[in-house]
């Protein structure tokens, strides 16, 4: 199975986990909401770059691909955070 | 010394092994999208800011379970796309079909999903109506659902062009134009589910 030896599976199997983490750990009430709602989003906008940089195949994109997709991740996670925490 | 030699080689192969999936105006697309449910994302927020203890108290009515597994799945359609490229450029049409198809499926696992969340919902008396909280959460999981539906069809189109064969496996570029697509979708739920079932 050449399949298994795709680095896609690796970057697949680390999301499934990191949905794992989120959805059924990071958001029960082991934590205060304040830290458990940053680290959700966090850790969404690292499961998005993942997909950007591996799915989307933008790792070897040109550069100014990559500035603008980097850039609305970054706005996107800013805005959002911002105005929960402010 | 000449010209030539003054120019790095190694930059000029990695100039040139860059490449950008598709073509641009996908891109250019997907960018505008994604733009637009940037600002709708800010909106919920600012909606959420306004009133906290409404949205929390909303937000304990879905079930962030059908959430996490929609999740699952579209990351599970992801890679199946990634999967089918890969066999695609490996001239391997038959493979890519296969992959194809379980990534339709999955589009579909999704909408099944989201059909009986909202029938839940609807049999509650929770609509679109019922507060601000709903009003942004049929509309933002709707706009995203009619994304799922459109990449479906494009996942049909290219199941139907890998069974014959019509990919050149050196440019399959419609290929990667409707992967780009489909990972898009997948991208924005990424967010989105968070956003309306996770927020505390």
């Amino acid at each position: 199975m050449v399949h298994l030896r795709n680095p896609a599976l690796a970057v697949w199997a680390a999301l499934m986990l990191a949905t794992v983490v989120s959805t059924w750990w990071l958001a029960k009430d082991a934590f205060t909401p304040t830290v458990a709602t940053v680290a959700i989003v966090l850790v969404a906008a690292l499961k998005i770059r993942f997909v950007m940089r591996y799915f989307m195949e933008l790792r070897t994109a040109p550069l100014p691909w990559r500035l603008a997709t980097d850039a609305w991740l970054l706005t996107a996670t800013g805005v959002i955070l911002g105005i929960y925490l402010f | 010394m000449s010209v030539e030699s003054e120019v790095d080689p190694v930059a000029v192969l990695e100039r040139r092994s860059r490449h950008l999936p598709g073509v641009e105006g996908v891109w250019v697309f997907v960018i505008a999208d994604m733009t637009v449910f940037g600002v709708l994302f800010a909106c919920f927020m600012v909606g959420r800011h306004q009133d906290p203890a409404l949205f929390e108290a909303s937000r304990h009515a879905l079930n962030p379970n059908f959430g996490g597994v929609n999740t699952l799945i579209l990351l599970t359609s992801s890679l199946l796309v990634v999967l089918a490229l890969d066999a695609v450029r490996k001239n391997r049409a038959r493979v890519a079909s296969h992959f194809l198809a379980g990534a339709f499926c999955c589009g579909v696992a999704f909408m099944v999903s989201k059909a009986i969340e909202y029938t839940e919902k609807l049999n509650a008396n929770i609509t679109l109506l019922t507060n601000d909280f709903y009003m942004y959460y049929f509309t933002l999981t709707g706009i995203h659902l009619a994304h799922v539906v459109a990449g479906n069809v494009v996942l049909f189109v290219l199941w139907f062009k890998a069974r014959a064969r019509t990919f050149d496996p050196d440019s399959p570029t419609v290929f990667e134009c409707g992967a780009t697509y489909w990972h898009m979708v997948d991208l924005l739920w990424i967010m989105l589910f968070p956003l309306l079932y996770l927020l505390r």
